[in-house]
């Protein structure tokens, strides 16, 4: 296996703090492993639900928080291997339309927690092109760093659904956790978000 | 046959579900087309049951109810994601129509109906039953204040003989 993405110049931290510099009032669900202690590491909120396990099912947490609050701007941050065990959500959230959801997958093409094995991006499976096959409205692919500033204007910005797919490069990093505490993470993000008397 | 899904429906809008997530089924069919034409509720297509675990996860984090319509088949797709329910103790409203009661005409029907009672309540979920189409309605209002009141996973199963028994003849 030929380690291609050894060598791709985006940095995924650097990638997600850009990402989250301007969320403002953006919902976020992060997808289990390092999606979510990237997240972690630009900076803890409330108004962001890091997955810890559920594998395959943060497209659709995103899904269903965006059917729920059209008027935000929800985006999802996960990876290709996570994104992989549940393509089938892509094909749910395009029958959809959500014009508020976003979808930024960090492609490694690795899985990171357990060992750095390929996944099946290695291979050249394009999520972007199965994205745009289902009927998103937007899908891209960004490798290069100066296509960064584009993409995440449109991943905040631009009509959804959009799959925005980011070549990172694999890389071992320190972890940085945000809490674990399921009950805890629902229980302010609801509060944050529906305020002080919504049931936790 | 259709009554009870008539008033199912009627129990679910009552019970501010706005969300109606489905694997279809025979047995949901009435169901679904009424929760599909009713304005208050989104209906969401699946392509697998557990999709729809996770979608109600983010429709309470977004403050909106939902249910999950499945048939017994689906149960078993979805038992890792009962993870996330489990452990952030989200809501999670399921009615199951069953196979693989007494009368099933095909075998491949029979391993999950028969063990779908089992292997929900090892998952942490728990299981109301009703067998009589009936009871069907009032039975969905109490899991259904179960589920929401005390932020838990609550499968009613529905016995076949409310469906009907299926065969190629019908």
């Amino acid at each position: 296996m030929s380690a291609r993405s050894d060598g791709y110049p985006l940095h995924r931290r650097a990638l997600v703090e850009t990402l989250l510099a301007e969320r403002g009032e953006t919902l976020l669900v992060t997808g289990l492993g390092a999606p979510s202690w990237d997240a972690a590491a630009a900076g803890d909120s409330p108004l962001t639900f890091p997955l810890w396990g559920a594998m395959g099912g943060a497209a659709m947490v995103g899904l269903g928080l965006a059917l729920a609050q059209p008027a935000r701007r929800v985006l999802v941050i996960t990876g290709d291997g996570e994104l992989l065990m549940g393509l089938g959500a892509l094909a749910t959230i395009a029958v959809q339309k959500p014009r508020n959801l976003a979808i930024a997958v960090l492609d490694n093409e690795r899985y990171g927690e357990t060992g750095q094995q390929a996944t099946h991006t290695a291979w050249d499976v394009d999520l972007a092109a199965v994205a745009r096959a289902v009927g998103f409205e937007a899908a891209l692919v960004v490798e290069a760093p100066d296509a960064v500033a584009s993409a995440v204007a449109q991943v905040h910005q631009a009509p959804g659904p959009l799959l925005a797919v980011f070549k990172v490069r694999a890389e071992d990093l320190p972890l940085v956790l945000p809490p674990k505490d399921g009950v805890l993470l629902k229980a302010r993000f609801r509060e944050a978000l529906l305020g002080a008397e919504a049931e936790p | 046959m259709a009554g009870w899904s008539q008033e199912t429906h009627r129990v679910l809008a009552a019970a501010g579900v706005r969300q109606v997530a489905y694997v279809p089924d025979a047995g949901h069919k009435t169901l679904i087309a009424l929760c599909q034409e009713d304005p208050g509720m989104t209906a969401v297509p699946l392509t697998t049951e557990e999709e729809g675990v996770a979608l109600l996860a983010g429709a309470w984090l977004g403050g909106e109810r939902g249910v999950l319509l499945m048939q017994s088949s689906g149960v078993g797709n979805c038992i890792n994601l009962f993870s996330l329910t489990q452990t952030c103790r989200f809501p999670l409203l399921m009615l199951v129509t069953m196979r693989g009661q007494s009368g099933e005409f095909n075998p491949w029907q029979v391993p999950m109906g028969r063990g779908s009672a089992a292997h929900l309540r090892q998952a942490g979920v728990m299981v109301e039953e009703v067998d009589q189409a009936d009871q069907v309605a009032s039975a969905t209002a109490a899991a259904a204040r179960l589920c929401f009141e005390s932020a838990a996973a609550v499968a009613l199963l529905i016995d076949q003989r409310v469906l009907g028994i299926k065969t190629f003849e019908q």
